[in-house]
């Protein structure tokens, strides 16, 4: 293990506590907007899809690398637009008059 | 943009992630967090196509243009009611693209020098992104057939899937190790296909019930998956990124499955040991007593106290606006009416939550399980909408069966119960519910809408 190593597993074990620590007093309420929006947070492999497709050299590659960033888009929108969609149905219930 | 620049704000967009799923956690921060993490996302695409000497950049907006088409269609059309699919839909998408991308990452290392400078840690986890990722994909792709029902909802098992799943689950590990031996994109590519067969081994023997928990899972695996990527590819964004998601996801899996009374390894090889071979899905001729919208009403009409417990038949009938009527039309005779919400109601934990918010029912009136059972001794009647494997006894008179464990709401202690049911199936978990062929029990057979609806103009003639 080299010493930048040693920073990227600093980096992941601190990643890993504050992971956790966030998410540690969700009401189960939250719990399928809080899965559907940490599902929309890892399609942010879109930055690597990118970066692969902008370096690739062969036609083949380009390919891939296209569909990559097609299906990590649609993960990392549709993840946020979802969630925002049932956070709406959330919130917009305190301004009912009925409510 | 010099590389500190792009450092720097790859890391605001790191902060964005961490305080959106803070902001996630607590009912008032919930929308202002996920948009947090939607501005975060951006920021980090705009960065990263700014990128020096980015080839291909006209190709590559098309592509986001048109993920972006295909996700906002796909989450603004799907009804509530579908969204466990979706999001699972979305993870599989997540992961097989971390996926492709190590694999066109491990391309580029054997294209320089044939790999041979590689250091070992990068190849081990370039593996550990194929594998994972594929396993996530196809896991995803399994866990969104059973929950759109274009395949059985039950656990299904063979004799040899065991040993395939570990012969599986080895050979991987093995494959691994040969990439690292001997960089090839052949072993990549192998490893994939892999990874793919052992994530469709690992939901099939799921039952019904349990695939949310799944989805969970898979989530936080994606996550992991991209957070190693992130270091293959040197990026600091997705490595925190993937691991926030990785480390998060897991916990809150290990949440949901406590709410459910079950442990992660019961949840996935339970069905394995022959634990869930009880949930058979006959339907029994057993007698039972069935009413009319009118003895339903009138049972509603004499109590003082009412306790609803919806469940995903209500939302597939999509009568939570009518049953809302009812409960306003009961209220506005002085009976008191609450809605117990089993924490894994509907089909993912919090589902039922959101599918009421939608209908406009006030959040004061939806109880949650722990604060509702011990009332439901004094309530007079218990209408079940379309609920079943929440109120079956079974969960603790019967060892053996799927559910055996799951907290479940109390209405078996009420005076009077009523079922609102299409027919006498059993629920997503597959096993009779001994509750409907309580004496206590009425049952009301329909479709939940229209049988709701009856019940309302009854109620009202009244």
């Amino acid at each position: 293990m080299s010493e930048s190593d040693l920073i990227w597993l600093t980096i992941f074990v601190l990643s890993v506590f504050v992971g956790v620590e966030v998410i540690s007093k969700v009401s189960s309420t939250l719990h399928t907007p809080l899965m559907s929006g940490a599902n929309a947070i890892h399609g942010i492999i879109l930055v690597g899809a990118v970066l692969v497709t902008g370096t690739s050299d062969s036609t083949a590659a380009t390919v891939v690398g296209l569909i990559a960033i097609v299906l990590a888009t649609i993960n990392m929108v549709g993840g946020f637009v979802v969630t925002d969609r049932m956070l709406q149905m959330f919130t917009g219930r305190k301004k009912e008059p009925r409510g | 943009m010099s590389g500190t620049t792009l450092g720097l704000l790859y890391l605001i967009a790191a902060v964005c992630f961490i305080l959106a799923l803070k902001g996630l956690s607590s009912p008032r921060t919930a929308r202002n967090g996920n948009l947090l993490g939607a501005a975060g996302a951006v920021l980090a695409t705009v960065t990263v196509l700014t990128t020096k000497g980015l080839h291909h950049r006209e190709l590559i907006l098309i592509a986001i243009a048109v993920g972006t088409v295909a996700g906002v269609v796909a989450a603004r059309r799907v009804q509530m009611t579908q969204m466990p699919q979706l999001v699972a839909l979305f993870n599989g998408v997540g992961g097989g693209a971390a996926a492709l991308v190590a694999l066109l990452e491990l391309h580029e290392i054997v294209a320089f020098d044939k790999g041979a400078d590689a250091p070992t840690f990068t190849l081990v986890a370039t593996a550990f992104t194929i594998l994972v990722g594929t396993v996530s994909f196809a896991g995803s792709m399994v866990t969104f057939a059973k929950l759109q029902e274009l395949m059985t909802t039950r656990p299904v098992t063979f004799p040899a899937l065991p040993v395939l799943f570990a012969g599986s689950f080895l050979g991987g590990i093995a494959l691994s190790v040969v990439l690292v031996a001997n960089v090839s994109l052949w072993v990549g590519v192998v490893i994939a296909v892999v990874g793919l067969g052992l994530g469709v081994l690992l939901v099939l023997p799921v039952g019904g019930a349990d695939v949310p928990i799944v989805i969970s899972l898979l989530n936080a695996f994606t996550g992991l998956s991209v957070a190693a990527g992130g270091y293959v590819l040197g990026n600091t964004l997705l490595l925190i990124a993937g691991t926030l998601v990785g480390a998060s996801g897991t916990f809150l899996t290990r949440l949901m499955a406590s709410a459910m009374g079950r442990s992660l390894a019961n949840i996935l090889f339970g069905a394995l040991k022959g634990g869930s071979t009880l949930g058979g899905g006959e339907v029994s001729d057993r007698p039972v007593r069935s009413g009319g919208p009118e003895d339903v009403a009138i049972l509603l009409e004499y109590a003082n106290r009412v306790i609803i417990v919806p469940g995903y038949g209500l939302a597939v009938a999509q009568a939570q606006h009518t049953l809302r009527e009812l409960v306003d039309e009961l209220t506005a005779k002085g009976i008191e009416v609450d809605y117990a919400i089993h924490p894994v109601a509907g089909r993912m934990p919090g589902h039922m939550n959101v599918l009421l918010a939608e209908a406009q029912v006030p959040y004061e009136q939806l109880k949650e399980m722990d604060d509702i059972n011990p009332q439901f001794k004094q309530a007079d009647v218990v209408l079940v909408v379309g609920a079943n494997d929440v109120v079956n006894p079974a969960a603790k008179t019967t060892p053996g069966a799927p559910i055996y464990g799951m907290p479940i709401l109390a209405a078996d202690e009420a005076k009077q119960i009523i079922f609102l049911k299409r027919s006498m199936r059993p629920g997503f978990a597959g096993i009779e519910n001994e509750l409907l062929f309580d004496p206590k029990t009425t049952l009301l057979f329909g479709d939940a809408k229209d049988s709701l609806s009856k019940v309302l103009s009854a109620v009202k003639a009244l």
